[in-house]
């Protein structure tokens, strides 16, 4: 039979989480919890509430960076306009997520550990270095966005453990990130493919640093350092963007579905990563 | 099974309920506390027929466990009006027939009511996005748009109440 707690503190939650008789989940948002447990998807003995816990909802700039809580909502990061002016890409892909009722729950803690390879904020998460602070019955470790998911609906977290908070970290000058995915519809669907860039330019214009990652193109999340290295020491040119759109092309391991065929995502993933990466290096030439 | 006792304030009014873990709160509303005017349509956070605002955020009733709610301010469609007296949204989807089997009507309300409230002037393009998450199967949506964008230009006094 199903329990219930909602602990105050992350060394409570770890307890409880450690202490439950069968299979426990963590609830942020639940906007995928809910869905699974009604579908019996998930049998869970117990429920685990991680939102009485001060900080784990909400967003702190420190150091420069920013310290995301778990638990805050996808409507909260797009109310934050210092997070929105650092992190666009991060904003616009966490904001992609489901309808505005769903932007009132979903967090970017729970897009993560669902695992689904189509997940919109993973790829702009690891685009942008974010890493996870995960606590446990071991303590607390630091581990980076792009550790967690390890294929469909499984996550490298162990017994007992989840995610308190991301760091998103300080931002060089003229860096700015994008994300794009592409869906048959204008909103509410499932990417077909999603592409998600962040870079750096000195300041001619040449790019410096780039991370580019492509999502539901593979059973998880898939950064492609060729296609980075596409853009590094090349202002946007031809060149660069198809030299990036083939690197995008060749990481695609997609499978054959009603959202696309694998031909199909492979091309889309290559044009929508030119098309980020081009929002990306305006926003960040407009950071001069 | 142990209940779990929810101390929560509905529509202006403390309420108290007592009610399974497994419970959404959309299930309490309706079957607990006899608020029937949200509905259950998916019960998968697709339709939206079951919106209500929690502290003032939009959410699906149905995506949430009804224990969730403990220590929070519920708004329901029961809240809209105020005794006979229709909210300016309700009255105009009235006066431009934005609805027509009605099982959709209260979550876009409720929904519409969250976009003005925080954005008194919304564009066409920021209404209809903002409403993406209610769904219609009679209307077609555009008669539910243009009574949402009457409503804000009548409450920002730019035109007169029909």
């Amino acid at each position: 039979m199903l329990d219930y707690t909602a602990p105050s503190t992350v060394e409570e939650a770890v307890r409880v989480l450690a202490a439950a008789p069968g299979k426990a989940k963590v609830l942020s948002g639940g906007t995928d919890l809910l869905v699974q447990l009604r579908s019996g998807r998930v049998k869970p003995a117990l429920i685990v509430d991680i939102k009485k816990i001060p900080d784990i909802s909400g967003i702190r700039e420190r150091d420069g960076g920013f310290v995301i809580g778990a638990a805050t909502s996808g409507a909260a990061l797009g109310e934050s306009k210092a997070l929105q002016k650092a992190w666009p890409g991060v904003v616009e892909a966490a904001n992609l997520i489901g309808s505005t009722q769903v932007q009132g729950r979903a967090t970017l803690a729970g897009n993560l550990c669902n695992a689904s390879p189509a997940a919109d904020s993973v790829p702009a998460m690891i685009a942008a270095g974010a890493i996870c602070v995960v606590a446990g019955p071991k303590g607390r470790r630091e581990v980076s966005v792009e550790s967690i998911t390890t294929g469909p609906g499984r996550t490298s977290l162990g017994e007992g453990e989840f995610i308190v908070e991301f760091h998103l970290p300080k931002r060089p000058p003229r860096s700015a990130d994008a994300y794009l995915r592409f869906i048959p519809r204008t909103e509410m669907d499932i990417a077909v493919v999603g592409a998600a860039v962040n870079l750096t330019l000195d300041a001619a214009g040449v790019c410096t640093a780039a991370r580019v990652v492509l999502g539901a193109v593979a059973p998880t999340a898939v950064i492609v350092p060729e296609a980075a290295a596409a853009l590094v020491g090349r202002k946007l040119d031809e060149t660069a963007l198809a030299a990036l759109d083939q690197a995008a092309r060749r990481a695609c391991k997609p499978i054959d579905d009603k959202r696309g065929t694998i031909e199909y995502r492979t091309k889309v993933a290559g044009v929508l990563a030119r098309r980020t990466a081009t929002i990306a290096y305006e926003r960040a030439g407009e950071r001069r | 099974m142990s209940k779990h006792h929810v101390s929560t304030v509905i529509n202006g009014e403390p309420t108290e309920f007592l009610c399974e873990p497994q419970l959404t709160l959309l299930d309490v509303l309706r079957d607990e506390l006899r608020l029937t005017g949200s509905k259950e349509g998916c019960s998968s956070g697709d339709c939206g027929a079951c919106s209500v605002t929690v502290d003032g955020r939009l959410v699906c009733s149905c995506l949430m466990l009804a224990v969730e709610a403990e220590g929070h301010k519920i708004e329901t469609i029961e809240g809209l009006a105020r005794g006979s007296d229709l909210h300016p949204l309700q009255r105009k989807f009235l006066e431009e027939a934005a609805l027509q089997c009605g099982f959709c009507t209260p979550g876009v309300l409720i929904a519409a009511k969250a976009l003005l409230d925080r954005n008194p002037n919304p564009t066409e393009t920021e209404t209809r996005f903002w409403l993406a998450g209610n769904l219609c199967r009679c209307t077609g949506y555009d008669k539910i748009i243009r009574a949402v964008l009457d409503v804000a230009a009548e409450m920002r006094g730019e035109r007169a109440p029909a």
